[in-house]
């Protein structure tokens, strides 16, 4: 038997599509939505894109700041995202990975100042096709982790 | 040239190849007497939160010959941080007490994050494994100064290429002058992978091989000599054996030629005999010494002493 819906639909704010299954969750928590506001979240639909399965989180009444889409694309670069206004999509968003990482990934380097000084996180972007990153202050090169990603600083 | 007065130096990545030869060249102009009293009433911090001997002295001694006045400590037994301050706290504080300071630090980035809440200029004196930028500057001196250039040299780089912060350095800036390279190192202690494909991208030739006697061909004029360290090899035995062929003699000079000049950042165990040290190739004294001009030059730029 087919489902009435999926996940609500929603009038207003930003709906995230195509994220690669578990990695909703995730995207929460860079996002630092955790105590803001009202998000639904699906998980595992099938997806012709995404043989692993596919997310949706659609975040209701907050349009995402470009710099925090762009965020989206380090754990989800094929994610596609709209901007819902009036429950008409507004804006349909092309996201690339930043250019500046700045407080969501923690350097894996133990012995980084950013892991023993209290130096806030920031990585810059060293090689867009193998997405890697190089720590401000320590200077190591890192791929992205999905696991290295926590909420911002 | 962008100018160095007020500017902090962290690390190489941050340097052109016109800052290089700034320092290059002002050191020459120290070293030949120029620049007198150039930090005449200045005021330089040095705070080594690990111990150090060579950097250490040589800054100091630096800064009391060119006219500056020295403070700090040189181990981090002595710090407040040992009382729980925040090393950002610490340097808040100090920077309110000198014209610019000197770090060292086992930390990766340290120095960086010192620069962030410091208002003098501060120079990094080795943050962990991460950058030494001013023993590089004074290795770009001593090669300067004795080939007259630091364009399309021959470098044979040895010893531990995996850990040696020195090396990659010196690796870094010598690319920039378009060096031909040849890495020596046993195979376990190889230049990573990510150093060498920097090169391969910037078209700059190298190659690697496993003993000095393999680079015989090359007429190297630098064969630039590390420490191999015990404590990389789980098996006493095996480092014996490994550090066994990575030592230089009168023998290796030979093989390479009379024209090579070995350099070493020092401190030397074994890795050259002593044998060496009166030949004409062994500059690793001099280069010794060139810290202290190159580190004069360096802090008068940076406080403006020297323009």
């Amino acid at each position: 038997m087919g489902r009435a819906y999926k996940v609500y639909a929603i009038n207003n704010g930003t709906v995230i599509d195509h994220i690669p299954t578990p990695l909703a969750l995730k995207v929460v928590e860079i996002l630092g939505l955790g105590n803001e506001g009202i998000f639904t979240i699906g998980v595992g639909f099938q997806s012709k894109r995404l043989p692993g399965g596919k997310d949706i989180l659609k975040i209701e009444n907050r349009i995402l700041l470009e710099s925090e889409t762009d965020t989206i694309a380090l754990i989800a670069p094929d994610a596609t995202i709209n901007i819902i206004k009036d429950g008409r999509v507004s804006e349909k968003r092309i996201i690339s990975i930043p250019q500046a990482i700045y407080g969501v990934m923690q350097c894996p380097n133990p012995n980084c100042a950013t892991n023993k000084l209290g130096a806030h996180r920031h990585f810059k972007l060293e090689d867009r096709e193998k997405m890697t990153y190089r720590c401000e202050y320590c200077e190591r090169v890192t791929e992205i982790i999905p696991g290295n990603l926590t909420a911002p600083e | 040239m962008s100018s160095f007065k007020g500017r902090d130096i962290i690390s190489l990545r941050d340097m052109t190849v016109d800052d290089l030869w700034t320092i290059v060249l002002r050191a020459g102009e120290v070293k030949a007497g120029k620049h007198i009293g150039c930090l005449k009433e200045k005021t330089v911090a040095s705070l080594f939160f690990e111990p150090s001997t060579r950097t250490r002295l040589s800054f100091e001694s630096a800064v009391v010959k060119s006219g500056g006045s020295v403070f700090g400590f040189a181990d981090p037994g002595s710090s407040s941080q040992k009382k729980g301050e925040s090393f950002s706290d610490s340097i808040r504080t100090v920077t309110g007490y000198c014209d610019a300071m000197v770090i060292r630090h086992p930390v990766e980035g340290a120095a960086r994050l010192a620069s962030e809440v410091a208002t003098v200029p501060v120079i990094n004196a080795g943050d962990g494994a991460n950058q030494h930028p001013t023993q590089t500057f004074l290795d770009l001196f001593t090669i300067y100064e004795e080939f007259g250039r630091l364009e399309n040299l021959k470098i044979g780089i040895m010893g531990d290429l995996k850990y040696g912060r020195t090396v990659h350095s010196l690796t870094h800036a010598m690319a920039l002058f378009d060096a031909e390279m040849v890495f020596i190192s046993p195979p376990s202690l190889k230049m990573p992978s990510t150093v060498l494909s920097d090169l391969s991208e910037q078209g700059i030739s190298f190659r690697t091989t496993n003993t000095p006697e393999d680079a015989a061909d090359m007429n190297l004029d630098v064969l630039y000599v590390t420490r191999i360290q015990k404590e990389r090899f789980g098996d006493p035995q095996e480092y014996k054996n490994v550090a066994h062929g990575y030592r230089i003699g009168k023998n290796t000079i030979a093989a390479l030629g009379k024209q090579v000049r070995i350099m070493h950042p020092l401190p030397r165990v074994d890795e050259i005999a002593e044998e060496v040290d009166a030949t004409p190739n062994a500059i690793y004294f001099t280069q010794a010494h060139n810290g202290v001009p190159a580190r004069q030059a360096l802090l008068g730029l940076v406080t403006g002493g020297i323009s």
